[in-house]
């Protein structure tokens, strides 16, 4: 996937113009924002169980080292193999050498953002291996060769006539008369195409909502089922995880999952959560003959121990993301990279750095919306404003934006001089734009006056009038002036 | 708040930047409002702005400085009120993360968020005044400002002032808590997204009829007016302020003066 | 790829010197794995037995899932013949080992076990346990009970016995290290794969409209047996 971070202003502008994508949004911020708060509201201790998740997560990452030993032990006591990975490139040759040894030509894939941050499909497809991503969403994107615009549903983007022109242009056997009016009949054409890819593959590559210490185990949530058919047929399961996905025992994992789906699609618990443990056991029938982990850095232990380190008890929920009225504007694809919304917007700056994204964590009223929904407490706005801290600390030119703050916070530390600028100002703003209240436009503030009319100050400041005596049209009593 | 509250306490009014620049009709109606109250009112000249640009766009250093002079000028009052869910929670809860190095300005910002206040909270949770019975013959719908609710919770306060507004009728839009796009410097570095959130914003208020658009901040009240002047609508924009203090005889914002009957 | 692991680990714990550390407040991690403490658990699915199989119903329905409620074994396959029949789905069942037990001559099905197949049109499985709090059923995997059964067929039937829907996730970990448990019980006991199933498989991939059956089975049917099997 190409990154776009740097051209973020025009990806949102396409995206505000694009009608069929803000028919999808408008559909997406109604629905899913209504389904969790009717979830949370059926929930009583929701928020607890919310405290709790955070709790959980924090002691995860304050002994991240010793779980990952324990973790990595128990995978190893059951028979499966632990690949730890810096980086991206790491993780992606290892699963290369997994699939050569395994002989394989095609590779299921259920839905992993690990597998889009690796770009794993390019380089399997580079390599002459197949990979077939078997979320429905991620299916459809797949062949219309896109990246995810979202985390949990990532072809919320595509109309339900772009998903018949997609499986028309690739599906060679699909009769043309072939009605798929009917978004069924476009799911029966999906699951069974599909179930062939399902039962040919060599290799089932899933990702991890979460990596169990105590048993060694990966969890896998899905409302498809296509993990399960991922992990099951094959003959060899790769999951792909990054390091923080641990938990400490399954009933930390009970803990998370009840705040996963509710904040996700607002549902009380996905329809498919399977603990995977090794691969298949002497006498079981059926399962895979090898397990494989790759455990992947990537960045996340340059966040440890930073101002950033709380973004790393994200769950990938999207809810954050549901909420978010930029998400909302724009789209998930605008973000440029693999993460969207505000967790994207913490996240990408660390992964691929603060100059390649500065305009992510800018990009933020900081209504807080994010972080009021967020089930592990993330404090969203605070981590956006981290970012701009650190790329303000860390630059030295300065855009014309920044200076003219720069000269505000100067002026804001003379109130007299301030008082006198400002009182110029204002006064030629007042006069100019009084009589109708408002001015068309101003040089300089094109941002606002692009979009808005600019209200018309009303003339002289508060400051001037009421240090003159003015009280306004109040009849109030005269109060004892207080200078300091 | 445990400690008793002083009778007649000594309020510092924080009018805000915006306020005291564009309109400070809503610096008097806050004025009005505390007299009324029963407080003893005082309007610092050293007061310029709480630091929330240079905070939000990464300037710590400036802020720092801003923030000391704002505690230096209000610390010695009983309460410091404005008028903003925005600078009173800049006050109240981000001066507080400034410090964290630094033993003595953190007690001081601590001593001045502590008794930092809203006026809307001020009133209803802390001074709690039964003085507020306007007269308003009008229709309104009220926009919740983000820090406002969520930094500081104003959801009902606001709502049950205007219950004792005789004539006015609360109509509610369905998405009043969303933020309308302002964003500080947001709205003018990323004018399209801003325009994009702020028309779901302006749809949503036209969509309720009424006459009038109330807020607690200025910054949102002065975009969604701006926008709403740009699409030719005439609705009445203002700060609930003027209209628990009765005083909206004055043109609302953004809009033209009103010709001498 | 020891150097790797090597390296992260050493830069996990220079990290755990930083400013911005969590301190951790939940105890140590040996006490932690070894007691595995619960944390909050949703009173929703407290209550007599009789109450948890009431909730659990009614939430297995509100996801879609159908629950009938059988007195005894032998009534097993004439109830899912019955289903299968109401509901104009094929006769041909495939069942899971672990319910060869099961007298299925009493029926005109066509009966097979094994494990799951592409062909498979109706499967029937044990469950290892149901959950009131959402309506979930929890299996696992071993020589009886094929994990691919649950997920290929478009029909899954799910047959669970009353005695063992419990109220909460926490109680069925319970359960299972107490089933399965050895001695050194946070090692062993956890089978190759544990599924807990809500309802039937679903997306809403097109045009966010809901959709039941993509990969997984279209209906779930769930027959609860108030006598223990043995």
């Amino acid at each position: 996937m190409e990154m776009k971070t740097t051209t973020f202003k025009e990806n949102a502008r396409t995206a505000i113009a694009d009608e069929t994508l803000q028919i999808e949004l408008d559909r997406l911020s109604f629905g899913f924002p209504e389904k969790r708060k009717k979830a949370v509201d059926r929930m009583p201790e929701f928020e607890q169980l919310r405290e709790q998740a955070r709790d959980i997560k924090n002691h995860v990452l304050a002994n991240l080292d010793l779980y990952l030993e324990n973790y990595e032990d128990r995978v190893e006591k059951h028979g499966g193999q632990v690949h730890w990975c810096r980086d991206a490139k790491a993780a992606r040759e290892q699963i290369l050498k997994i699939c050569k040894a395994a002989d394989a030509k095609t590779v299921t894939k259920s839905k992993s953002m690990i597998g889009e941050e690796i770009f794993i499909n390019d380089f399997l497809a580079k390599n002459g291996i197949e990979p077939i991503e078997t979320d429905l969403g991620e299916y459809i994107i797949q062949l219309r060769g896109e990246p995810p615009s979202h985390i949990i549903a990532p072809a919320i983007h595509v109309s339900k006539a772009q998903v018949e022109d997609a499986f028309r242009r690739v599906h060679t056997d699909l009769p043309a008369d072939r009605n798929l009016e009917d978004p069924a009949a476009l799911l029966q054409e999906a699951r069974g195409q599909l179930r062939n890819k399902f039962l040919q593959a060599d290799v089932g590559l899933t990702g991890a909502n979460m990596l169990v210490a105590e048993t060694g185990s990966n969890v896998l949530v899905t409302n498809e089922g296509n993990a399960d058919l991922t992990y099951a047929l094959p003959r060899v399961h790769i999951v792909i995880a990054s390091i923080e996905k641990i938990v400490p025992t399954l009933e930390d994992a009970s803990t998370i999952l009840r705040v996963l789906a509710r904040s996700a699609t607002g549902q009380d618990m996905s329809v498919y959560t399977t603990f995977c443990t090794g691969p298949k056991r002497f006498e079981d029938p059926d399962g895979p003959e090898e397990y494989h982990v790759i455990l992947l850095d990537n960045g996340r232990t340059d966040l440890l121990g930073s101002e950033f380190e709380e973004i790393l008890r994200c769950i990938r929920c999207s809810a954050c993301l549901n909420h978010c009225p930029i998400y909302k504007a724009i789209g998930g694809h605008a973000y440029g990279w693999v993460y969207p919304g505000p967790m994207g917007a913490v996240l990408t700056p660390g992964l691929i750095g603060m100059e390649d994204a500065s305009d992510l964590p800018n990009a933020s009223t900081l209504c807080g919306k994010c972080e009021s929904v967020c089930p592990m407490g993330i404090p969203l706005p605070k981590l956006l404003r981290s970012w701009r801290t650190r790329h303000f600390e860390a630059k030295p030119t300065r855009s014309l934006g920044q200076i003219t703050l720069k000269f505000w916070a100067w002026l804001a530390k003379r109130p007299k001089l301030y008082h006198k600028v400002n009182g110029l100002i204002i006064a030629t703003l007042g006069a100019l734009g009084r009589r109708k209240g408002r001015i068309k436009w101003i040089p300089f503030a094109s941002g606002w006056t692009s979009k808005r009319d600019f209200p018309a100050p009303m003339g002289n400041t508060f400051i001037q009038q009421y240090h003159k005596g003015a009280r306004g049209d109040t009849s109030g009593r005269r109060l004892r002036e207080v200078k300091k | 708040m445990s400690e008793a509250i002083p009778t007649s306490p000594h309020v510092g009014l924080f009018v805000t930047c915006l306020v005291d620049l564009t309109r400070p009709s809503v610096g008097f109606a806050t004025l009005k409002l505390l007299e009324l109250a029963g407080c003893q009112v005082s309007v610092p000249v050293m007061q310029t702005c709480c630091g929330q640009p240079a905070y939000n766009s990464g300037d710590r250093s400036d802020t720092r400085d801003i923030a000391k002079q704002v505690i230096e000028t209000f610390e010695e009052f009983d309460y410091i009120v404005a008028p903003s869910g925005s600078c009173g929670g800049m006050i109240s809860h981000h001066y507080l993360d400034l410090f964290k190095d630094d033993d003595t300005w953190e007690k001081r910002a601590k001593n001045l968020a502590n008794k930092t206040f809203e006026l809307i909270v001020f009133l209803s949770d802390v001074i709690k005044t039964n003085k507020i019975n306007g007269q308003c013959k009008t229709t309104a719908t009220y926009h919740d400002s983000c820090s406002g609710l969520r930094e500081l919770s104003i959801k009902d306060q606001p709502r049950e002032f205007l219950k004792n507004i005789n004539g006015l009728k609360l109509v509610e839009g369905k998405k009043s808590e969303v933020c309308c796009g302002f964003g500080g410097l947001f709205c003018v570095k990323y004018p399209d997204i801003s325009e994009k959130m702020l028309d779901e914003k302006v749809d949503d208020i036209l969509q309720t009829e009424t006459e009038m658009v109330l807020g607690g901040d200025l910054g949102c009240l002065m975009n969604i007016a701006g926008r709403l002047t740009r699409r030719g609508s005439e609705k009445e924009v203002r700060h609930i302020a003027e209209v628990l203090a009765d005083m909206t005889h004055g043109p609302g914002i953004a809009a033209p003066e009103k010709t001498e009957a | 790829m020891n150097d790797s692991r090597d390296e992260i680990l050493a830069k996990i714990r220079t990290s755990r010197s930083g400013p911005y550390v969590v301190r951790n407040e939940l105890g140590t991690i040996e006490d932690r794995l070894k007691n595995h403490p619960r944390n909050v658990v949703p009173a929703r699915g407290d209550g007599l037995p009789e109450e948890q199989i009431t909730k659990f119903k009614a939430e297995a329905e509100l996801v879609n899932a159908t629950v009938t409620r059988v007195s005894s074994n032998i009534d097993i396959p004439k109830e899912i013949a019955k289903y299968l029949a109401d509901n104009n789905l094929p006769s041909r069942i495939k069942h899971a080992p672990s319910l060869e037990h099961l007298d299925w001559s009493t029926t005109l099905m066509e009966v097979c076990h094994g494990i799951g197949e592409a062909t498979d049109e109706v499967c029937v499985t044990t469950a290892y346990a149901g959950v009131a709090e959402t309506g979930t059923i929890v299996t696992y995997s071993d020589q009886q009970n094929p994990t691919t059964l649950n997920f290929l067929p478009p029909v899954h039937i799910a047959v669970l016995n009353a005695v063992d829907i419990t109220g909460s996730y926490e109680d069925v970990w319970t359960k299972l290290r107490a089933d399965l448990g050895s001695k050194d019980q946070s090692v062993n006991f956890i089978p190759r794969t544990v599924n807990m199933i809500t309802g039937p498989s679903r997306t809403g991939d097109i045009q966010q409209t809901l959709l039941l059956g993509i990969h997984g089975p279209q209906r779930l049917h769930i027959v609860i047996v108030d006598e223990k099997t043995p």
